[in-house]
């Protein structure tokens, strides 16, 4: 019997899953907002707005994560260039933020302040819409998926594989840096998007707000969870896997990997838009730093500190790394690369399937042991 | 969306067999379906191969009734690899016809053409997707609509479950389903290779040294195989183990030198004197 399309993205999480999801969702739903608004901050159950910010920020990461872990881990493509994705829609959003600032921003102009800084009179015609939230949200889909797309044909269709597409991509996200800092091209120069005040209307700082962002991006993780285990557990998913590991002999039996990459590749890269979107007004800021090589590189890491190939791996990778670089950062922030660079030797050579495949071999010894 | 139907020309489904865009294109290049009614299933007559003056096929003429099962020995150099070239287009002939059943032309064929008329080759070393288990492996190589979009939403049909565990039992391997395909013998990755061909549901199957690396009792099973699929597709072997193809029982077809040396039983073969000189002549 065929099964709905539904049933087989529900059945796609085994019952151990989905229950871990829904108390994840209480957790982020119900508990957060109680322990911020009606606990008393003196109390030690209080969640601060510190902690709100910060997990909200590393569930952005962990969702692009996810992100690269689809197209790395099951499609074995090492991506070095997704926090270009992950700032084109950061800038998209950022735009609808720069304009919900209205006459509030230092020059009490209809223009975003830098914009009257370069001495332009009227938005340039890419800012058309901009302070449309519908508008803006289509193009956060829109843009990665459209880049991803463009640069994925090509790339793939002439069959560039391995490290060349790794450097390739790399040159991409920093060609791009490039061009963001630039004050001609209209997105803030190097100081890129901030001092943000309102989403329709409502304070960007207030409490609710911020509940109301982390929320979603709590959301936004878990329904991209359910889709990517779905995708993977698809024939897609197996025939995605099978051109990792023998591409030729995908071919031989009549698949076109080109269109199986380039699928995933979109996908991957719109994650990375969503990610970008929520990761913008929680932390106040988009510049073109996001889209420097090393953060593109730090994603790769996260992905296999997690464990690639899992779905759960790169979620867990993504917290492990940003709380060790946010107690770091604060605590010895001069010696954070070098622990990052150790971190990233120790895992590739002791733990290739990350701390997620250290745990199944844990669980597998203390079972056989039982 | 479907990206599969963009209307470019596209260069990567060149060189493998049912692209999706090349599907299109084999209404008009196949002319006609496989037609068996004259019992032929492959018909070679004068094939030419030279390569910078040295000729691989020399006037080479075969033919392989419907359903038949047949041997092919002969030194190294004898041509035998470049006659399978040949017939799966990946070398076209300097002169000569070949044809598959009585209209396919196969001189005018591209290599995924003539895999999508029903000519499967196996290579000698086998390549299964290791982390895949055995059933899987066989789904991925199964007929069916292979674009990246309907593969999102592709659901095994009740009568493609009963294809796969049919085409287990038959390579024995229906204990195994359920494994990784990394985790199977030599022998074993072998049979699936055979298994993942006959998914393709060939007409004609070209098999190239089967069984090396088998053990003894592997080529036996993989020979009572191989009889057992006799009739219903055609196979053509090509081996050097004389008790494999004593097993096999079919006609025996000699090469030499890129022409047929001898023909017959096994038996009337190893006879011959031209076939004995060119064997202990080397």
């Amino acid at each position: 019997m065929r099964q709905p399309l539904v049933v087989r993205i529900l059945s796609a999480l085994d019952a151990k899953a989905w229950t871990a999801l829904g108390i994840f969702l209480a957790i982020a739903l119900v508990a957060v907002p109680i322990l911020h608004l009606a606990v008393p901050e003196d109390s030690a159950f209080h969640v601060s707005t510190y902690a709100i910010t910060l997990v909200g920020k590393i569930m952005c990461y962990a969702l692009v994560a996810v992100a690269m872990d689809l197209i790395w881990g099951f499609g074995g493509i090492l991506s070095l260039g997704h926090g270009l994705f992950f700032a084109l829609g950061g800038y998209a959003f950022g735009m609808y933020l720069m304009r919900q600032i209205g006459r509030d921003g230092s020059y009490q102009s209809d223009l975003p302040d830098f914009m009257v800084f370069l001495d332009w009179k009227e938005l340039p015609w890419f800012w058309v819409g901009s302070d449309n939230i519908l508008w803006m949200s289509i193009l956060v889909l829109a843009l990665p998926a459209l880049v991803a797309f463009v640069f994925g044909y090509f790339a793939f269709r002439s069959r560039i594989k391995g490290v060349y597409f790794s450097i390739i991509t790399q040159a991409l996200t920093y060609a791009a840096m490039l061009l963001f800092f630039r004050n001609e091209t209209g997105f803030g120069g190097n100081n890129g998007f901030t001092d943000f005040k309102r989403i329709l209307g409502y304070g960007i700082t207030s409490s609710e707000m911020r509940l109301v962002l982390f929320g979603l991006t709590a959301l936004a993780l878990a329904v991209t969870l359910v889709l990517a285990a779905w995708l993977v557990k698809s024939k897609f998913g197996r025939v995605l896997t099978a051109i990792r590991d023998a591409e030729s002999r995908v071919m031989f039996i009549g698949y076109n990997p080109l269109w199986y990459k380039l699928t995933i590749w979109t996908v991957s890269a719109v994650l990375c838009g969503i990610a970008g979107a929520l990761y913008v007004p929680q932390v106040g800021i988009i510049n073109p730093s996001e889209m420097s090589p090393a953060n593109s590189i730090e994603i790769a890491i996260w992905v296999a500190v997690g464990g690639r190939g899992t779905l759960i791996g790169p979620i867990v990778g993504a917290f492990v790394v940003n709380l060790a670089k946010s107690w770091f950062t604060v605590s010895f922030p001069e010696y954070w690369l070098f622990f990052l660079g150790l971190l990233f030797v120790v895992v590739t050579l002791l733990l290739p399937q990350g701390l997620v495949g250290l745990w199944k071999q844990f669980k597998e010894r203390s079972g056989a042991r039982a | 969306m479907s990206p599969n139907d963009a209307p470019f020309a596209n260069p990567l489904t060149d060189g493998h067999p049912e692209g999706s865009d090349g599907t299109e294109q084999m209404g008009h290049a196949v002319s006609g379906d496989l037609d068996l009614s004259h019992g032929v299933a492959l018909y070679l007559e004068d094939i030419t191969v030279s390569f910078d003056g040295f000729k691989a096929l020399n006037a080479l003429t075969l033919s392989i009734d419907a359903g038949e099962l047949r041997c092919i020995i002969g030194p190294n150099g004898a041509g035998k690899t470049t006659m399978m070239d040949v017939i799966t287009g990946k070398t076209r002939p300097d002169s000569g016809k070949a044809f598959f059943g009585q209209t396919i032309d196969l001189t005018r064929l591209s290599e995924p053409e003539i895999a999508h008329a029903g000519i499967g080759r196996k290579f000698q070393k086998p390549t299964v997707f290791e982390k895949h288990t055995v059933f899987e492996n066989l789904e991925l190589a199964m007929t069916t609509d292979k674009r990246a979009w309907r593969s999102l939403f592709a659901w095994l049909a009740g009568n493609e479950r009963d294809r796969i565990a049919d085409t287990l039992r038959l390579i024995r391997l229906d204990q195994e389903a359920y494994r990784p395909a990394g985790l199977l013998s030599h022998g074993q990755k072998q049979w699936l290779e055979i298994g993942m061909l006959l998914m393709q549901d060939p007409k004609l199957l070209l098999l190239d040294e089967p069984v090396a690396g088998m053990t003894d009792d592997e080529t036996m099973r993989t020979a009572e195989l191989f009889v057992s699929l006799a009739g219903k597709h055609s196979l053509m072997v090509v081996e050097h183990d004389m008790a494999f193809i004593e097993k096999l029982g079919g006609k025996v077809t000699v090469l030499h030198e890129g022409s047929v040396l001898a023909e017959g039983a096994l038996a009337e073969v190893q006879n011959d004197q031209r076939v004995i000189e060119v064997y202990l002549g080397r």
